[in-house]
């Protein structure tokens, strides 16, 4: 099997301009890894070895663990470690069963309200209430300062509804019929038909759902003061682009302490870990399901 | 069903809606909604008569303009030129390397290019060793829109490929046919079939980008403001946050944030009716 699919009406292949697109092609990805491989050579490089380049390390010429053995020594890098993975973790599930919920209830034509709500949810599309207003009403409702000021506001976004709401509704209506001549409950069809055919959708959904969760470092800085309950990302902006490392590791007594710059690159490569773990499904799945979502719009 | 997502929308999108009507008040939080005082228009002649304001304004709209011209086409020239790559096997794996940066929060992304273009980065080592004089890019006010449309083009180029490639890929391949048939090489067809075939998504995001004119990168710009300083870093969104959460002046911000809103949802009708005018789809149907 030749994996080149050349239609017959482009002729035959100019090796000039194949030549050429290859080291495009090349190009391209260098542009986009090539970052990666001086931030994780760094993190693993000596105080030596980076002294010699002058501040990074293309290529380690021998490798150190410490800045990582520093990071997890200390208390600071790890409870943030467990705070953004917490918010991740509640905050996809919390927002997954509004939508998914949501969906289910405006997919199904004629019950109660249906269009009314539909609409109510779609409008929150076309505009936001602002910065100023929703921060207001964080701190009316006394969640200045809790994790729930990141997850709960942001929980609903329209687009997700309408995406998961447009896989169930393709979903043969003869199941629903079925289920419901059965007896079966709203709850045991979305169970039991739902939950299981829509799960490629939800799966996505839940995975872009995750990596905001992950990435946020706005809705932190807006909503916590106590940096002690700090999450990752703005613990990293604190260390890596404000320079103060100083309070990152706990320094190992009786060891040379490792850089300052392999240290907040070391940092960098945690952050970036956890997409890098859920990318592949994230690209497995985008092409099925969010292609569909975005060309509908 | 809907529910808690109602509760959710009712709570932390319509309410806080009409919460804008602070704009109109000196809001004072111990006072609360109730007993503030009604100023009427007062924060926005404030507003508008504050200088930063308008600097802010002036910086959105440079950005906005910035990324149209240089951002917005490299997605689509680079979904075309993937399209033309024909092993299948090598385009899926050039598009999942450049589809990553998306992922990324801008707190990384901002490290890497500070590893790569600050002082003590790569690009500036290379130029000190041979004799050339380092370049400041990650704190020069002059280039510094530069920087944000290039840190974009980095993060989300190959992802708004996505978008263009499925265009492409719906085009009729038989007009490929009938066009080379007629003697029409590759730079005929592709101005004949495959840029009108993406005409219609193209105005679609274009669109979009209008409607978002006032909308520039927060979370990117926030997070570089204090290396370059407000002049040339301050846009919309950051006004509103120094202004309002940072400094308290809640009822000029929010004034802020209301007209940037309003103008924002008038963007968006203007463009699809211009779009609607040029006999194409838009957005929405009439």
């Amino acid at each position: 099997m030749t994996a080149v699919d050349r239609p017959a009406w482009l002729g035959k292949p100019n090796p000039g301009a194949t030549a050429l697109r290859g080291v495009a092609l090349v190009l391209i990805c260098l542009v986009v890894i090539f970052p990666f491989v001086v931030v994780v050579s760094t993190s693993l490089a000596t105080q030596a070895d980076i002294d010699a380049n002058g501040g990074y390390v293309v290529w380690p010429a021998s490798l150190s663990f410490d800045a990582y053995q520093q990071i997890f020594n200390g208390t600071q890098v790890t409870r943030s470690i467990l705070i953004s993975l917490g918010i991740t973790t509640v905050g996809t599930a919390f927002s997954l069963v509004c939508t998914v919920l949501a969906a289910y209830g405006l997919s199904r034509k004629g019950s109660l309200f249906q269009r009314g709500l539909l609409t109510f949810v779609l409008v929150t599309l076309l505009f936001g209430p602002g910065m100023i207003p929703v921060y207001l009403m964080v701190k009316n409702l006394g969640m200045l300062n809790t994790y729930w000021a990141l997850i709960i506001p942001g929980a609903v976004s329209a687009f997700n509804v309408v995406i998961i709401r447009g896989f169930i509704q393709g979903i043969p209506g003869e199941l629903f019929d079925a289920a419901r001549i059965d007896g079966a409950s709203e709850w045991r069809v979305l169970g039991a038909i739902v939950l299981p055919l829509s799960r490629a959708a939800i799966a996505v959904v839940g995975l872009f759902l995750a990596v905001g969760y992950w990435n946020n470092y706005f809705g932190p800085l807006l909503y916590l003061n106590d940096s002690s309950m700090w999450p990752l990302q703005l613990l990293m902006r604190s260390f890596v682009l404000q320079g103060n490392v100083s309070s990152a590791a706990q320094h190992i007594p009786g060891t040379v302490p490792p850089p300052q710059q392999a240290i907040q690159m070391a940092l960098v490569v945690i952050a970036t870990l956890p997409i890098l773990c859920a990318y592949p499904f994230l690209t497995k799945h985008m092409s099925k399901g969010m292609l569909t979502g975005a060309v509908k719009g | 069903m809907v529910a808690p997502a109602v509760v959710v929308l009712l709570l932390f999108t319509y309410i806080p809606l009409l919460g804008n009507v602070i704009a109109f008040m000196d809001y004072v939080p111990f006072l609360g909604f109730r007993d503030s005082e009604w100023v009427g228009l007062d924060n926005f002649s404030t507003l508008f008569s504050d200088g930063a304001f308008w600097n802010a304004l002036w910086n959105t709209l440079q950005i906005t303009a910035l990324q149209l011209l240089l951002f917005f086409p490299v997605p689509i020239a680079l979904a075309v030129f993937l399209h033309s790559v024909l092993r299948s096997s090598v385009k899926r794996f050039v598009q999942s390397v450049v589809y990553l940066p998306h992922f990324l929060s801008w707190v990384i992304i901002v490290a890497l290019f500070q590893q790569m273009f600050g002082g003590a980065g790569v690009l500036n080592r290379f130029l000190i060793t041979h004799g050339v004089t380092p370049l400041d890019i990650m704190s020069n006010p002059d280039t510094f829109k530069l920087l944000l449309t290039f840190q974009g083009v980095w993060k989300d180029a190959g992802w708004g490929t996505i978008i263009f490639l499925a265009a492409i890929a719906a085009i009729d391949i038989h007009q490929y046919e009938a066009a080379t048939i007629d003697g029409a090489g590759a730079t005929r067809r592709f101005w004949h079939v495959t840029l009108p075939g993406m005409r219609p998504i193209i105005v679609l995001m274009l669109i979009l980008r209008l409607g978002d004119s006032l909308t520039v990168g927060f979370e990117q710009v926030l997070l570089q403001r204090d290396a370059v300083g407000p002049g040339a870093a301050e846009v919309l969104d950051t006004y509103v946050y120094f202004n309002g959460v940072v400094d308290g002046s809640w009822g000029t911000a929010t004034a802020a944030g209301l007209l940037k809103g309003i103008v924002s949802l008038v963007l968006v009708l203007v463009a699809n009716s211009l779009a609607h005018k040029l006999g194409e789809e838009g957005v929405y149907q009439r």
